[in-house]
């Protein structure tokens, strides 16, 4: 053994000056600029950018539980733009571009691997709407194409491709399909915001809204009153409930969607596999788990409780795809609560009450949206309320002159 | 699996029903304001609470009406849809209204 280090055990002292990611909670103060309701990837995002590109850290994110507790650690980590509307796709082109350069830009690494993402189709509609998506993909300057069976089986050796009695006829493979590490997006984040000066205040729950002649004046809290310039709510889960305090109601509906993952084993899955007939999508972790999501539960709940008849049902479509992985054991289940809006957009922009933006509605496709969503909310709340070209048609009140940006057909899952 | 009291067919498996969305008061179609009808067919309270909703049992095609606690899960009451109702509501447009 080396005698350094043996010096070091004896030490009483911790020989290197501790360094922490993020600095000490502080004392929570009676007025900010800006209150973020929400310390997951999409809340800590907007206070970094603001802090980065607008110079506004006079900024407090209020999490009721903990840094990136709530779905930001219950998403499943896929990155894509493979949409199928114009809006959509060009929305999550940018956010594959920014999560690309994440790792250099915290200087932390986000585990981001670009390993492509393969969606089956088993239908002659599911291959025109495919070839649709395809066109659309390309059109924006995404990598996306249609590929016939002799392609997949290539990508993909280990394939059922005949998948409870549903053939394989065609797939979209998305070279831009990524994953990262989830939690680590939310970390890299709240480190660079924090260094910037803005104050993350976790165990801090937001209690009420206090709204003033229809514009909103402040916050409370467990720990007090907060008085700001504006407020933006990202609480993922919680959409309409917190509305409810601010006094409207939003097009949302609350789902539980449940998500599982197997013991490790050895690498044989590169791209993430998905098919939406099945209702199932799996991929394989940098650490050998199988990590197997679904669509959302049937019915609306507040509740990340497990079901048995979910799991039987997810697992059964994921062994027809994967035969071999039926003896495989799993080793952990959650849920997350999605917060699905009718047309499967995401809602940012503007609200009832002024000066009260919106990050919501971000059902099964949040994680992906963390760095742009981020970026166009610090841009609308720096310009005082200006909204992005880039997110004008996901407004909420798209619902009110029926224009909504169709999205059912893209999620990896159909629901 | 959770069950799930059918007032016509009795306790059934929960993967038998279809969730048919919260039962609100439905605007008149043909002199509502377009604000209003967005608002029955997208905006809720989504809220945890105790909610009146309509399930289909699929199998026999039988619209019903639900108390259940959204947070919980916990079904409080099932009944027919006739203890709220006491008219059928028909959803086709006078034939006046019908443009070319």
């Amino acid at each position: 053994m080396p005698f350094s280090l043996l010096k070091y055990g004896l030490n009483k002292d911790y020989p290197f000056e501790q360094h922490a990611d993020l600095p000490k909670p502080t004392v929570l103060k009676s007025h900010y600029d800006v209150v973020i309701i929400g310390g997951g990837g999409h809340g800590v995002a907007t206070a970094y950018y603001l802090a980065k590109y607008h110079g506004i850290n006079n900024v407090a994110i209020l999490e009721k539980s903990y840094l990136g507790g709530g779905n930001t650690a219950r998403n499943t980590a896929v990155i894509r733009s493979n949409y199928l509307t114009s809006e959509g796709v060009k929305f999550y082109s940018e956010s594959v571009k920014l999560f690309k350069e994440l790792s250099n830009e915290f200087d932390f690494n986000i585990m981001y691997s670009q390993r492509g993402q393969l969606t089956l189709a088993h239908t002659d509609a599911a291959v025109r709407g495919f070839r649709q998506r395809a066109e659309v993909n390309k059109h924006f300057g995404g990598k996306t194409e249609l590929i016939d069976p002799q392609q997949i089986r290539e990508l993909v050796p280990t394939l059922n491709m005949n998948p409870a009695d549903m053939p394989v006829l065609a797939g979209l493979w998305h070279m831009d399909g990524a994953t990262a590490r989830h939690d680590a997006v939310a970390w890299g984040y709240a480190k660079g915001a924090t260094q910037r000066g803005v104050e993350l205040h976790q165990l801090t729950e937001v209690t009420d809204v206090i709204v003033e002649q229809g514009k909103v004046t402040g916050v409370k809290t467990n720990r007090g009153n907060v008085s700001c310039g504006c407020v933006v709510q990202a609480v993922a889960g919680h959409s309409s409930l917190l509305a409810a305090k601010a006094g409207f109601k939003m097009p949302i509906t609350t789902f539980p969607l449940q998500a599982m993952v197997t013991q490790p084993v050895k690498p044989f899955l590169d791209p993430l596999v998905s098919s939406p007939s099945l209702h199932c999508y799996v991929q394989q972790t940098g650490r050998g788990e199988l990590v197997f999501g679904g669509g959302s539960d049937p019915y609306p709940l507040y509740s990340t409780r497990s079901t048995m008849d979910l799991k039987e049902s997810l697992l059964a479509n994921a062994v027809e795809l994967f035969p071999f992985m039926a003896n495989m054991r799993l080793m952990r289940q959650w849920a997350g609560l999605t917060d699905i809006t009718s047309d499967y957009s995401p809602i940012m922009g503007l609200s009832p009450v002024d000066n009260y933006y919106l990050d919501a509605g971000w059902g099964t496709w949040g994680f992906k949206s963390t760095p742009i969503c981020g970026k166009s909310m610090a841009e609308m709340v720096a310009s005082g309320g200006k909204v992005p070209e880039l997110i004008k048609p996901f407004s909420m009140d798209r619902f009110n002159s029926f224009r909504q940006v169709n999205e059912m057909g893209a999620t990896a899952a159909s629901h | 699996m959770k069950m799930m009291n059918c007032p016509l067919n009795g306790l059934r498996n929960i993967s038998e029903f279809v969730h048919g969305g919260e039962v609100k008061e439905m605007p008149d179609p043909n002199s509502c304001s377009d604000k209003e009808w967005a608002d029955y067919v997208f905006f809720s309270d989504n809220a945890i609470s105790v909610v009146t909703e309509w399930w289909l049992h699929a199998p026999s095609g039988y619209w019903f009406i639900a108390e259940r606690h959204t947070g919980s899960d916990e079904i409080l009451k099932t009944y027919d849809p006739s203890v709220l109702f006491s008219e059928r509501v028909e959803f086709s447009a006078p034939a006046t209204e019908v443009k070319a």
